[in-house]
């Protein structure tokens, strides 16, 4: 049995970190605070690789499946006999691949902070606040039970709303903070009323225990109906809730494009590659429970996914913000993930969509993270978020635009990158489960290649745009994180996830279907070619496209009007009709009840003042006859 | 007997030793070096806080007279480190140099006053209880008349002494119907021959005042204002955690050990007070203009929360109220240490003066403003785990309307707090605090406390070293 004693460092190390640079930082270290983050969370990111080699490589397999570690555990509060909640840490194949993944990108964001972030105000805030971050998300992937997971699922949101609001100072700033919590909270709502559902159907809130395929939780799933679905069923749809809000799926995906005024690198780390993906893990961690026990649930899970997913890229089509951009296709891909979940079965090659998901994960965090970081550095160099005002600038960027051309290329699904291995995987998983799903994620291959090369053009090729002061590339502190990541997107899809992390820890073999992979790749490139006719050069084709298709256009770009939508029905709906009338009881009934009580205990406070006048005698007097009244009390009239 | 076993007499031999080096130290140095006397008096007592810690044996000595297990080490310990931080709060004040000449005494007196606790708490015969509570009682008075040319602390030390010799009075008359009826002073004896006649009854209703009179149950409390109001803000802090923890660690030692065949009368007693002690406690402390009267209300208040955890007899009662009373300790003693650092300064003690304090002083705002939070029991800090635990103790044992009348108590002094809090953070003050700088001894006992406030709540170790010590009586 090996040790993962010490693996308690890997979440305490930057909580430590973020205690550290958030009380002493600012007055003894606002350099430094930059470099000591990076190096704490190097330890972690060591601590973690360490860790995965361990557990992949070296921990004994039983019946030639991973086993479900639980490396710490204590009880935190006891509720009842039964009923505690614990915090731990849990190692299985997904929480080590989380812990990776989420070191990697955390590390490279780090690096390129030193150089991105430099001379900001509140550089040591922004350092404390990416430890905080860290913590908050290590700890929620390494919970052992789902009460601790919803914990570090708050903190991480709290996390993510400090870092948004960042530049507190710019209102928009602010608003897009406060728009991300309240919406990710309401969803929270959800997953906290399916935890409250789920924990008392089986009396536990431990994974392991929740999990067992053979336990008594899956066992007795499908005990009580309400509206012709199990209660279990049940609780996994609010649960599912919880992951739909962070993940940013339709329809509670409004606050990922506004999360975009935070810094850049936070969009890498927290909007792109690890909280927003947060949703998936969730499902993936219960998935034995929506497999086996709820596949009503599961259901639900991959259509939200795949309409997400079609709905994000045809938007994406049409913004001009490049990060907005960037952030469309961040929650179209997760509908990727969601989507393979939602098609996958339990064990074996059953399971083919959870790994599919698993390994588009991880090659996305990868990919996505490289291209936030590069848009960081383009916006950088000319100071401005809008494709328009760019053009040309491969010349200038020379590094950026290595890097971003792979990262296109990776999230188009051209081979031998790893987003055509991943995607491929999903694809086939889809197809041998659900042809209509298949369908849409071939429509939506075509418009990933379309919108991304669309931006790419844009950006590093068209028309020469006249720039204040010359565009130069970025320093060595955010180039590097580049090509560490461009390596990345490369090369990862070549690692077996297959072998590594499947959803009952048996390895599998899989194949490249080439009657999935041809067309795909066809499509990817069709694709391609478009957006290489229409933005290559300066082309007037893209405004006649936008003018013949005037009203689907401005649909599109406007978002589908989400925003107006749920504007309208929180105030016209909502606040008149429910609020208000909620509000006059609260005033007229709820109030005066307490003013009542209140001005009651004022006036017999008042009365009662004269006992508490000071003079000696009288205190003695109503000691006296206090030990006399309770001696007669409990002697004659209560025994 | 060999030598060896009165070390299980470690707490209280320390604390007499600490007490006789300073007074050594005062006798035989000169001038220029007593400037140290509280230097070294608060790091001779750190010593013996941390000596307290190490493991001990349960044991007895003089015949059954003195009695140590691990629930009494635990409580002493408790008790240390609260008047640890009480004796480095006082550090600044003593500096004055109205106080410099008396700095020793003022040692000498607490250190006393706790070697009397600490016997109490041992205790296994009356006598030797009695002994130890005026051992802790009388010293206290000459502190509570410390600052002796200003006429209010003259006044709270004499209240205090002629009303604690009245509750003295009591209690030993209490006591002597007890030894009347039994025919013997030890625990051991009374527990098994006491009955539930008349004449018991009566001594222990007596005997229970007494102990009330320590603890500020109403309507035994009525000396607690004056006094605190008039003491130095160091002996109140002192008055209000450390003696008030003392007494009610006997009292739950002895409601538990030596009464338990009148189980169900002093049941109804605690039902009884501690309704009339959180109300009327609430219902004084509002009108409060002067925050050391206000804060002895409030730990009025605090005391019929802490009752709550007596009724149900059982252990989860006793490790809820030792675990309270930590809490208590920490989250009483940050409030006090900021009323402190700021009468130190300008010399203002009354609610008003704190308008506007978060502009210029704001982190003494924020810890007085958490250590509050805690004392009306706020999640996430640890008074919230401590009220938790108390009205569970209850709920358990079906006392739900016990429970709920303490809850809308809770609710009434959340008002009252958040009126300082207001104070801080809302009000314009005309004449603000000005900003000034808190010393060295100030800031460490403060962080001290802020530590306290968010580790005990956060770390569920600490109840469950303090459950499974419980009960070892």
């Amino acid at each position: 049995m090996i040790n993962f004693n010490y693996t308690i460092w890997i979440p305490l190390l930057p909580f430590l970190m973020f205690l550290f640079l958030g009380l002493a930082g600012h007055k003894y270290f606002p350099k430094l605070s930059g470099i000591l983050g990076t190096c704490g969370l190097g330890i972690i990111t060591l601590l973690s690789y360490i860790t995965a080699y361990k557990y992949f490589f070296l921990s004994e397999k039983i019946d030639g499946a991973y086993q479900k570690i639980t490396a710490v555990n204590t009880v935190w509060l006891q509720l009842t006999d039964k009923l505690h909640i614990d915090m731990g840490i849990l190692l299985d194949p997904i929480s080590v691949m989380m812990l990776v993944v989420i070191t990697t990108v955390s590390l490279m964001v780090h690096i390129y902070s030193l150089g991105y972030m430099k001379g900001e105000k509140g550089f040591e805030r922004f350092f404390a606040f990416l430890s905080l971050f860290s913590f908050s998300m290590l700890g929620l992937v390494l919970a052992t039970n789902i009460f601790q997971m919803y914990i570090f699922w708050e903190l991480v949101g709290v996390s993510s709303f400090l870092l948004i609001g960042f530049y507190y100072q710019k209102p928009s700033a602010v608003r897009a903070s406060k728009k991300a919590f309240i919406v990710t909270r309401f969803a929270d709502l959800g997953f906290l009323i399916g935890i409250l559902i789920l924990s008392f159907n089986t009396g536990t809130f431990d994974f392991i225990t929740l999990t067992d395929p053979s336990g008594t939780a899956i066992a007795q799933g499908g005990g009580i109906a309400f509206l012709g679905l199990s209660v279990m069923t049940w609780s996994m749809i609010f649960v599912f809730m919880g992951g739909i809000g962070k993940s940013a799926m339709f329809p509670f995906h409004i606050w990922l494009p506004d999360a975009m005024e935070g810094p850049t690198p936070v969009s890498a780390l927290i909007h792109a590659a690890t909280m927003v993906v947060a949703g998936v893990y969730l499902v993936a961690r219960m998935f034995p429970i929506y497999s086996l026990s709820a596949p009503v649930a599961l259901e639900v899970v991959g259509y939200v996914g795949a309409f997400s997913s079609l709905f994000a890229a045809v938007i994406a089509c049409t913004q001009t913000d490049i990060k907005r951009v960037l952030a469309y296709s961040t929650m179209s891909q997760i509908g990727y993930m969601m989507l393979a979940l939602g098609v996958s079965g339990y064990g074996g090659h059953e399971g083919l969509g959870y790994m599919a998901s698993m390994f588009h994960l991880f090659t996305h965090a990868m990919f996505k993270a490289l291209l936030f970081l590069g848009a960081g550095s383009i916006i950088h160099a000319v100071h401005t978020n809008h494709m328009t005002e760019m053009g040309g600038l491969r010349k200038y960027l020379p590094i950026t635009h290595l890097t971003f051309l792979i990262a296109c290329l990776t999230i188009a699904g051209i081979p031998p990158l790893s987003g055509f291995f991943s995607k491929d995987e999903i694809l086939a998983a889809a197809f041998h489960s659900n042809k209509l799903l298949f369908a849409v994620e071939y429509v939506v291959a075509g418009l990933t290649a379309f919108y991304m090369f669309r931006l790419y053009f844009s950006i590093f090729w068209g028309k020469e745009t006249h720039y204040h002061h010359t565009p130069h590339e970025a320093p060595a502190t955010m180039t590097i994180p580049l090509i560490i990541l461009a390596i990345g997107s490369v090369f990862s899809g070549f690692i077996p996830f297959n072998e590594l992390v499947t959803s009952d820890g048996k390895g599998f073999e899989t194949e490249l279907e080439l009657i999935v992979a041809i067309p795909s790749v066809l499509i990817g490139l069709f694709g391609i070619v478009i957006a290489f006719i229409m933005y290559k050069k300066e082309s007037a084709i893209p405004d006649k496209m936008a003018a013949t298709f005037k009203y689907s256009y401005k649909w599109a770009f406007n978002k589908f009007y989400m925003d107006e939508v749920y504007l309208f029905v929180t105030k016209k709906i909502i606040f008149r009709y429910i609020s208000q009338p909620v509000a006059w009881f609260d005033r007229h009934i709820v109030d005066a009840t307490m003013n009542g009580i209140a001005s009651v205990t004022q006036s017999v406070s008042l009365r009662i003042r004269g006992f508490q006048s000071g003079q000696l005698q009288k205190y003695g007097f109503v000691f006296i006859s206090g030990a006399i009244l309770l001696a007669i009390l409990f002697i004659y009239l209560w025994k | 007997m060999s030598l060896g076993t009165f070390l299980i007499m470690r707490h209280e031999l320390l604390l007499i030793a600490a007490a006789l080096l300073v007074l050594i130290a005062e006798i035989f140095w000169n001038e220029d070096k007593r400037r140290y006397i509280s230097l070294f008096s608060v790091i001779l007592f750190g010593i013996i806080t941390i000596a307290g810690f190490l493991p001990s044996t349960a044991g007895t000595l003089f015949g059954g007279m003195y009695v140590t297990s691990a629930t009494t080490v635990l409580m002493k310990n408790i008790l240390n480190i609260g008047a640890l931080l009480v004796f480095i709060q006082s550090v600044p004040w003593l500096k004055k140099k109205e106080n410099s000449e008396k700095t020793s005494e003022y040692f000498l007196l607490l250190l006393s006053t706790l070697a009397g606790m600490n016997y109490m708490i041992s205790a296994g015969h009356f006598l030797m209880f009695y002994i130890g509570i005026e051992l802790a009682t009388i010293p206290i008075a000459a502190l509570a008349a410390f600052d002796s040319y200003k006429n209010k602390s003259a006044e709270a030390g004499i209240k205090l002494i002629l009303s604690s010799a009245l509750s003295s009075g009591i209690l030993l008359y209490g006591l002597s119907m007890i030894y009347g009826t039994t025919g013997t002073l030890y625990f051991k004896e009374v527990a098994e021959l006491f009955g539930n006649t008349s004449l018991q009854i009566l001594g222990f209703i007596f005997f229970f005042a007494g102990m009330a009179f320590k603890i500020s149950i109403v309507p035994f409390h009525l000396w607690t204002a004056d006094v605190y109001e008039g003491s130095p803000v160091s002996v109140t802090s002192y008055l209000s955690v450390i003696s008030k923890g003392a007494a009610v660690f006997i009292l739950i030692i002895l409601l538990f050990t030596v009464f338990p065949a009148i189980i169900s009368t002093w049941q109804k007693t605690i039902y009884v007070t501690s309704v009339l002690t959180m109300t009327i406690g609430n219902l004084f402390a509002i009108r409060q203009q002067n925050i050391k009267r206000f804060l002895a209300f409030s730990s009025i208040s605090q005391a019929g929360y802490i009752l709550l955890g007596f009724i149900g007899g059982n252990q989860l009662g006793m490790a809820s109220v030792i675990y309270y009373l930590l809490v208590y300790i920490f989250s009483n003693l940050g409030a006090f240490g900021v009323v402190i650092a700021i009468s130190n300064a300008t010399g203002k003690e009354n609610i008003d003066d704190y308008n506007g304090l978060y502009h210029t002083n704001p982190s003494l705002s924020l810890i007085m403003t958490l250590a509050l939070f805690s004392l009306a029991g706020i999640p996430p800090v640890a008074g919230f785990f401590g009220k938790f635990f108390l009205f569970t103790a209850a709920a358990e044992k079906g006392y739900y309307l016990l429970v709920l009348i303490a809850v809308l108590n809770t609710i009434i002094s959340l008002y009252y707090y958040l009126l300082v809090v207001k104070a801080m953070f809302i009000n314009k003050g005309e004449t603000p605090v000005e900003k000034f700088k808190s010393d060295f001894f100030t800031k460490l006992a403060l962080a001290i406390c802020v530590a306290g406030i968010v580790v005990t709540g956060f770390a569920s170790i600490i109840f469950e070293a303090i459950k499974n010590l419980s009960f070892g009586v």
